[in-house]
């Protein structure tokens, strides 16, 4: 068991999912409440990881945050490193492979809310951060929880494009889905197997819970 | 310390809006007209929810909107009571949750406490830990109401508050609201196509077409002496009739076709010409021409039944008058039209009642052969 590649792997989940929750709920209740021209441009470009060969995406990163870039560029500017082969690379990598899955169940949540909900707020007198609070998050909650466990997964068991922005260099870039892949290669099958299982299992609570929640969510509490 | 709401309006798009209102608190008007008059807009810019393009709204000494100025106070800060047509109760809360979000002062036991005599007023006690969708759609209505009102709002809006219950229902949570509204001393404002509705509680009736207030009056008054034939067609009524009218030195006289009708004395003020005129059904009185001999001989026409439908409790006529080429419309018990024998081609006297037979401003919206 690589230890090291997991504890690299639950940083890498946790970062992410805790900086794309946000943006979930930010973007998605942008996309579902506004009607605008693009639209369906916006919503496209955000579900394009969930069709995109990972390889593809890894490669057009690999050469966006090279240093001839000039996101790589200004990176290197701003910082003095490089994107390519660093954790804050597989990490911004990481970011963009996962919008779908953090934008698309908040969007569909909030979706369900009819649009009259917050205005009967307003005219009950809560402020908007508090229609946000009390009355939104509330009935979107099942929508949230179903894209933190989504990505947090998604993330642990990402293989392509961290392999092509982040190499393999243990401690700094070499997740669990990747040691799998050399265990593999180096002919060690209970390593890889021990971990495999590890994944396995830790995908299926995961995806057990968000299925589970999302069964609370649509009987919202009739007894 | 409720007070006056004043509401004025001016609007071309998207919705045209042309409207004064002012309802005195603890009063209750009725806007009605037909499927986009711009009801639900108007009530949407009394509680902030719509912009129009100008106007000025107030309740009492505060100004809410007033376009002039740019002025324009969010839902939050009017106190509206906003009682919507699908309720729009929140899901997630129970019945007495969704009153005390909407509270804003006093301690949580004050809000509790206050939500619970509330829900008694509205006859819920018992179902204050339901969820929305553990009650019944009356049952919701109330909750809906008893939130609007949990604000101690300053004017409560009612927006087609029974449209989505049946029968049975709408006409026990009329009778409800009819007694619920004696103790409320705000101005209420019910939006309704239902004229029966706003007939039955409203102490005034506010008609409207494409946004523009056409007659703003006590319900009796309105359904008898509509100010116009374009009104008096949006309340329903079918009498509606052109005739010439002459002063005589016996007093006025309404030609109509090759009859002669003396109307009130309210006509000998109006110029002699060409008239529209109206009469309720209320006032025309059916005979059987065989049987029975006018009581005065003064307006009375011959006729003939030309359809005869009984709808329950009443049954409804059309009477054709040779004399006058027209047909008028009327509704008798039906236990009268059994007795009297009425069926299609029985021959029938009706004496139309002077103090009925009104007079009707011409507002180019008359149109005879469209009668329906």
């Amino acid at each position: 068991m690589d230890w090291t590649a997991l504890r690299l792997s639950l940083e890498l989940a946790a970062w992410t999912t805790a900086i794309l929750l946000p943006v979930g709920i930010i973007v998605g209740r942008w996309l579902a409440h506004r009607r605008f021209r693009g639209r369906g441009f916006v919503e496209a470009l955000i579900a394009l990881p969930l069709v995109l060969p990972p390889t593809v995406l890894g490669f057009y990163l690999l050469s966006a945050f090279s240093g001839d870039a000039p996101l790589g560029s200004l990176w290197q500017t701003l910082t003095g490193g490089t994107l390519n082969f660093s954790f804050t690379g597989i990490l911004l990598a990481s970011i963009i492979f996962n919008l779908p899955f953090a934008i698309q169940p908040v969007q569909r949540a909030f979706e369900t809310v009819p649009p009259g909900l917050r205005e009967a707020a307003w005219c009950c007198g809560l402020s908007d951060w508090r229609t946000f609070l009390r009355v939104e998050l509330p009935l979107v909650w099942p929508g949230v929880i179903s894209a933190f466990v989504l990505t947090f997964v998604h993330t642990i068991g990402e293989f392509g494009v961290v392999l092509m922005v982040g190499g393999a260099i243990d401690g700094e870039t070499r997740t669990i889905a990747i040691a799998i892949y050399d265990r593999v290669q180096a002919f060690d099958d209970e390593a890889a197997g021990a971990m495999s299982l590890l994944l396995l299992t830790v995908s299926f609570v995961a995806i057990g819970l968000v299925y589970g929640l999302a069964g609370r969510g649509s009987a919202v509490r009739v007894r | 310390m409720s007070a006056e709401l004043t509401v004025a309006l001016q609007a071309t798009a998207p919705i045209p809006l042309n409207i004064t209102l002012r309802i005195a608190p603890g009063e209750l008007v009725a806007l009605v007209g037909p499927s986009g008059s711009g009801k639900s807009t108007i009530l949407r810019c009394i509680a902030g929810l719509h912009r129009p393009a100008h106007g000025r709204i107030t309740s009492g000494d505060t100004v809410w909107l007033d376009t002039e100025k740019k002025q324009m106070l969010p839902p939050q800060q009017r106190r509206v009571g906003l009682v919507f047509q699908d309720y729009l109760l929140f899901p997630h809360l129970t019945a007495l949750q969704n009153l005390t979000l909407a509270m804003d002062q006093g301690s949580q036991a004050d809000q509790q406490a206050r939500a619970i005599t509330l829900l008694d007023r509205v006859r819920l006690r018992g179902l204050a830990d339901r969820y929305p969708v553990q009650l019944s759609g009356g049952q919701q209505q109330r909750v809906a109401v008893a939130r609007a009102l949990a604000r101690d709002p300053s004017v409560l809006l009612l927006d087609e508050p029974f449209s989505a219950v049946d029968r049975l229902t709408r006409e026990r949570l009329q009778r409800e609201l009819a007694l619920l509204r004696r103790s409320i001393d705000t101005p209420m404002l019910l939006v309704t196509h239902d004229l029966e509705e706003a007939r039955s509680i409203a102490d005034r009736i506010c008609v409207l077409q494409a946004g523009r207030g056409l007659q703003d009056a006590p319900p009796e008054l309105l359904f008898r002496k509509p100010r116009s034939a374009r009104v008096a067609k949006l309340l329903g009524s079918y009498n509606i009739f052109r005739g010439e009218l002459v002063q005589e030195d016996k007093g006025p006289q309404l030609r109509w076709g090759s009859l002669t009708l003396t109307p009130g004395s309210r006509w000998q003020q109006r110029m002699p010409g060409p008239v529209t005129w109206f009469i309720p059904d209320a006032d025309i009185v059916l005979q059987r021409s065989e049987s029975e001999t006018p009581r005065d001989g003064r307006n009375v026409i011959q006729g003939r039944v030309d359809e005869c439908v009984a709808l329950g409790t009443r049954t409804s006529l059309r009477v054709s008058c040779p004399a006058a080429a027209a047909t008028l419309a009327l509704d008798v018990p039906t236990h009268r039209a059994r007795r009297q024998q009425l069926a299609i081609g029985s021959s029938v006297a009706l004496v139309l009642l002077t103090d009925g037979i009104h007079a009707l401003d011409d507002d180019g919206g008359y149109r005879e052969e469209t009668a329906d």
